[in-house]
């Protein structure tokens, strides 16, 4: 579904990304897992198109996606929940989930999606009117998966949602990914918190300053003794 | 009636009452000419500090360079009606629309380069287009200036009559014009881009077509302020539309609060108002409006209409929330806080 060939990414002199490669299938969860600074932002970045790539080539559903822009790339399906959530503080959750359908034009359907995500997220139902800036970090990251999934994504990319969260809402967020995931959307997950993603992930890639240098099936690299080492803590 | 209509309604009624109440006034010397004329100043003001509010305030791309637009949309107003006797509307419009082409042109360069470009982009514009109206003198008359562009009409007893009836309609266009473009769905895209760019960049919205469009759109708000003013003053020249005049548009949007429509207009009639009877203080006055500045940024950060932000007070929710019942149901103050 998705092909990242050869990727390099420049910021500047810094070489942000070597020669990374990697694919997702359709129906899977794979997971992008790094330390802070690995290049794993930089990548989905690199892949909707909103930082510019040096060479190499992205290929989704058999576009070449370095020749798009990126609401282009959003029309084909694939989207990013972007890192720190960044919903519309001053708007409300209703106007937020809106924005995420912006580039639809199926009124019918998108009337049909609001119900869904909502049984999906209770608690933004309540809060329809209420502006995104005053929700919990918690809501607000599920404000900002709700808006994503209300593009109608093929392919789901998802930077750190457990970033700053209680482990329990994390457990919450992770099992709510699982269920999308089980609905039919592919989904590419960024972790640092690399335990859980590794235990909802199909696959996974290690990314380590800007090189992937393992990858596997996500229960083969969890008991891996190296990866052990480096991110699950012995 | 659904409640949209009713609420069109309901303004259109406002308008129209205002529009007879207040030219109906000056018409009968009630206002006093002076006062007209502040008022008419005090109108062009907020409809190039709308133009401002627009890309500033709503899409959150800082301009520096509003007088610049006035200046382009005023000579080109004067140009067409002293040159070429162009009538006095499409002239005007004219001035609008070349201040709009300016306004692309600027922008499509400036706006794909993220951060404070334009400010920097639109602050050397404002300059570049005084030096170029010194210059220019053929048309614009260099550094004396322009004199004797025709007014409206050269009756004396209509002439303020007409000059305040013409600023507030095209004040009320230009209103109309945003409160329907903030409410629609390219609207929202604006906001969202002011609100997060990546956010907005990631949820599939073209943020650079976006820009450009509000961008070109507040420029020709502006040339279409100049260009009432030309014929209202009669006379033009280049150092009105210097650096100092682009800040106090931008003091008008800030104070009234950034995206706030209604908040511009009053803060724009406002300023114009104390910035006249202020007259006797000589230059001391240029102080006031850095003074206002920074005591608002004191008390009420947010400007005067209350949090930043399209949630701010709005006149049309006024009137379209505006439901007598409500207030006796508040003796109830449980019953009032749910919804
Ligand atoms: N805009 C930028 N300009 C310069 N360097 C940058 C920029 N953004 C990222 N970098 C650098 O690129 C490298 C990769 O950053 P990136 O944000 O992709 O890391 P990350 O894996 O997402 O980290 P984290 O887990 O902390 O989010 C880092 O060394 C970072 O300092
Ligand atoms: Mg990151």
């Amino acid at each position: 579904m998705l092909k990242v060939k050869n990727l390099n990414v420049y910021y500047g002199n810094i070489h942000a990304l070597h020669n990374i490669s990697f694919e997702v299938n359709e129906g899977e969860i794979v997971t992008l897992i790094g330390a802070n600074g690995a290049g794993k932002t930089t990548t989905l970045h690199s892949i909707s198109r909103l930082i510019p790539i040096e060479s190499g080539e992205v290929e989704f559903l058999g576009h070449t996606l370095q020749t798009l822009w990126p609401h282009n790339i959003v029309e084909l399906g694939l989207i990013q929940v972007p890192e720190g959530r960044r919903i519309f503080s001053n708007l409300t959750v209703k106007e937020n989930l809106e924005m995420g359908a912006f580039i639809r034009k199926d009124r019918e359907q998108i009337k049909k999606d609001y119900e869904m995500i909502f049984t999906r997220f209770p608690r933004l139902k309540e809060r329809l009117r209420q502006m995104a800036g005053t929700l919990s970090g918690g809501e607000q990251q599920m404000l900002a998966i709700a808006r994503a999934l209300m593009s109608k994504p093929k392919l789901l990319l998802l930077d750190e949602p457990s970033m700053g969260l209680a482990p329990l809402l994390v457990k919450e967020i992770f099992s709510i990914i699982q269920e999308i995931n089980k609905a039919g959307t592919t989904v590419l997950l960024v972790e640092q918190n690399a335990h859980l993603a590794l235990s909802v992930a199909d696959r996974a890639y290690v990314l380590e300053t800007g090189r992937i240098v393992t990858q596997g099936s996500a229960k083969a690299l969890a008991s891996s003794e190296d990866v052990r080492k480096a991110y699950l803590g012995g | 009636m659904n409640k949209d209509r009713k609420t069109n309604l309901i303004s259109f009624l406002i308008i129209l009452f205002g529009f007879i109440l207040t030219t109906g006034l000056v018409a009968f010397r009630v206002i006093d000419e002076y006062t007209a004329q502040i008022l008419t100043i005090g109108g062009i003001n907020v409809i190039i500090a709308l133009g401002l509010n627009l890309i500033s305030g709503f899409t959150g791309q800082l301009a520096l360079g509003h007088a610049g637009f006035m200046a382009v949309g005023a000579y080109t107003t004067a140009a067409l009606i002293m040159k070429l006797n162009v009538p006095i509307f499409p002239a005007i419009l004219a001035g609008g629309l070349v201040s709009a082409v300016f306004g692309l042109l600027i922008g499509l360069p400036a706006l794909r380069l993220h951060g404070d470009y334009l400010a920097i982009v639109t602050l050397g514009f404002g300059e570049i287009i005084r030096v170029i109206m010194v210059n220019l003198s053929d048309i614009t008359g260099g550094p004396a200036g322009l004199k004797g562009i025709p007014p409206f009409t050269t009756n004396f007893f209509w002439r303020p009559v007409l000059s305040f009836a013409l600023v507030y309609i095209f004040l009320v266009l230009v209103i109309i014009i945003l409160n329907n473009l903030i409410n629609s769905s390219p609207g929202r895209a604006i906001i969202s881009i002011r609100e997060d760019e990546i956010a907005a960049n990631a949820m599939g919205i073209n943020v650079f077509y976006f820009k450009i469009f509000a961008f070109t759109l507040s420029a020709f708000i502006a040339g279409l302020g100049g260009g009432i003013y030309a014929p209202f003053f009669g006379y033009l020249n280049p150092n009105m539309f210097n650096f100092q005049k682009s800040v106090e548009f931008l003091i008008i949007v800030v104070l009234g609060g950034m995206g706030n429509i209604t908040g511009t207009v009053l803060a724009g009639f406002g300023l114009t108002y104390l910035q006249e009877i202020l007259r006797f203080l000589k230059d001391y006055r240029l102080v006031i409006y850095p003074l206002i500045l920074v005591l608002m940024m004191l008390f009420q950060p947010a400007g005067l209409m209350g949090f930043f932000g399209n949630k701010g007070f709005s006149l049309t929710r006024f009137v379209r929330e505006f439901n007598p019942k409500k207030i006796f149901r508040m003796k109830n103050p449980g019953k009032a806080g749910e919804k």
